[in-house]
């Protein structure tokens, strides 16, 4: 038939067209950090284990994501827990406020934060600022894992297992850790390879609050070192990557969560 | 999915842990929600209605709009129409390309793991904005880049002052994330449209432009508008990308890196008025937001499978 024969033409060319625009940016990166005016070098790749500014503000940008992570499953997995255990009524609350910091943009959050915690503890030491950015990031980590642990949760029966736990003299405290955690740690580890890579790549937050972070130093670097900064940002897209190749791995891949405002 | 607690579920209960006649009276079960909802409080809740009751106080804490009325000072409303044109060109260009991308992928007859493989690229894609977007964009179209390199056999030359660090370079730019969030909105939608109507309009002698215009489209248009409305809230809100392509030269260039500026200083000698500025932020995405959900369950009436 005619039109079948045609539509797919038409639907090539559209995929070819949107592909161009996402890959050729991606292409011209890659090719600007290995050429120079002499020809092909490597150089601006061994420069990225030379510079200890690269190491330190990426291992402070990796601890933070770190502490995220940890503070992020620890205020979420028994929350939503609790709520799919005893209060399921809570539940549509607890749903908008973990979908709130997708729309809300951390730069936003940011200035609020820091106009309302004014001449507190929070603003008026770098320590301070320092916990306030771990706040923020944990605030952007809650859509992503409470969904994944919420969705993690409903596929295993908690129910029956806080029952066969207690009847077995289990208390809380070991229910809660030694039972459903281990129960739900694939869907954690699901919201923490996300919550890594935003938070590895996070520059808003970080560099309004003037902390070391890797993006912004990153920033910092383009305007000096062109090269090196390029193949530090296709390094830092790698781990992006990987990251959610995880997610995809681990077979529970949503890859439609976006943060907004980033 | 809400469920109804039934006599078995009820049954099935698990008893909460004993304890002392003392505390009988506290409701322990709400207690277990106090971390979580004390952290939302303390980072998210407060400090945001701080930014809504401050635009409408004044110095001394009294009730005034004229914070609101501020939001007039030329160098605002240069920055909000600048953000709004980007806004809506990338929300169009965006929706266009990534509707023809998604509908491509679901609908046009293309191989399935091109479908998958594009869905999972755009799940990358999407979330692949900031500083190293910026620095590909820069390496595509900046002086020395790759395109200029194409082209300085034929003496031709892109200048990246008007196509890349301005007010076109920023809706280049947003496109690229703009693409596959349209695609990652809009493929579920399409798989939405039955078979069975392309079927019973072909079988009428529909041709393919018909069945778009009367049938295709206004199935899909609550869809498209939501999603169309999603997008303009992301590039609304999107500051990273436009500091790292602005730089210095665009200080006061979108409204986003108006309110970061007030950060450093209080570029108009007014706290009220940065506080007005976040405010009128979080109506227009408020605004959008609502426009999305609204449009979006518009669109399941017909897209229920």
């Amino acid at each position: 038939m005619n039109t079948s024969k045609r539509a797919p033409v038409f639907a090539w060319l559209c995929l070819g067209v949107a592909l161009a625009y996402l890959f050729l940016p991606l292409v011209a990166m890659v090719w600007s950090s290995v050429t120079s005016p002499r020809g092909f070098y490597l150089d601006a790749y061994v420069q990225i284990f030379q510079a200890p500014r690269i190491g330190e503000t990426f291992f402070f940008s990796f601890q933070a994501a770190i502490l995220t992570i940890l503070i992020s499953a620890l205020l979420v997995v028994p929350t939503a827990y609790w709520v799919q255990l005893r209060l399921p009524k809570v539940r549509p609350i607890i749903e908008f406020l973990t979908v709130i910091p997708l729309v809300i943009p951390p730069l936003l959050m940011t200035f609020g934060m820091i106009r309302f915690f004014n001449n507190t503890p929070l603003t008026n030491s770098n320590q301070g600022l320092y916990w306030m950015m771990l706040g923020a990031y944990v605030i952007i980590s809650f859509p992503f894992m409470y969904r994944s642990v919420d969705a993690g949760m409903q596929s295993v029966n908690i129910r029956v297992l806080t029952e066969a736990a207690q009847s077995l003299g289990a208390s809380w405290f070991n229910i809660l850790f030694k039972v459903i955690f281990p129960n739900v740690l694939v869907a954690v580890l699901n919201g923490s390879f996300i919550t890594f890579s935003i938070a590895l790549g996070e520059f808003t937050v970080s560099s309004l609050l003037n902390q070391p972070a890797f993006s912004p130093y990153m920033l910092d670097l383009s305007y000096r070192q062109g090269d090196l900064a390029t193949a530090l940002g296709i390094v830092s897209i790698g781990v992006t990557w990987a990251c959610i190749a995880a997610i995809q791995l681990l077979g529970r891949g949503r890859g439609g969560v976006h943060p907004t405002g980033v | 999915m809400t469920t109804t607690v039934t006599a078995a579920q009820q049954a099935l209960k698990p008893s909460p842990p004993k304890r002392s006649e003392l505390w009988k009276g506290v409701p322990w079960d709400w207690l277990g929600l106090v971390p979580f909802f004390g952290f939302v409080a303390v980072f998210l809740v407060f400090p945001a209605l701080s930014i809504v009751t401050r635009s409408f106080s004044d110095g001394s804490g009294n009730f005034t709009l004229s914070n609101l009325h501020s939001l007039t000072n030329p160098v605002i409303t240069l920055a909000y129409r600048n953000t709004l044109w980007v806004s809506v060109i990338t929300a169009l260009s965006g929706s266009l390309l990534g509707g023809l991308l998604a509908w491509a992928v679901t609908l046009g007859g293309l191989p399935r793991w091109i479908r998958s493989s594009v869905l999972s690229f755009s799940g990358v894609a999407a979330n692949f904005a900031g500083v190293p977007l910026v620095f590909a964009f820069v390496a595509l179209l900046g002086r020395i880049g790759l395109l200029n390199q194409l082209l300085r056999p034929t003496g031709l030359q892109v200048d990246p002052q008007r196509f890349l660090y301005g007010f076109w370079g920023l809706c280049i730019v947003y496109t690229y994330f703009q693409i596959p969030l349209m695609v990652l909105i809009m493929a579920p939608a399409l798989d939405g449209l039955k078979k069975e109507w392309r079927e019973a309009a072909e079988n009428l002698g529909a041709s393919q432009w018909q069945f778009w215009r009367y049938i295709g489209l206004p199935v899909l248009m609550p869809a498209l508008l939501g999603s169309a409305a999603l997008l303009f809230a992301n590039a609304f809100s999107t500051y990273v990308t436009a500091t790292a392509l602005l730089g210095a030269i665009g200080q006061t260039f979108a409204v986003t890196i108006v309110v970061a500026n007030q950060f450093r200083t209080d570029t108009f000698g007014d706290p009220g008025l940065g506080y007005a500025l976040a405010f009128s932020m979080m109506v227009v995405i408020a605004i959008t937001v609502a426009l999305y959900t609204y449009s979006r369950r518009q669109a399941e009436r017909w897209l229920q499978k």
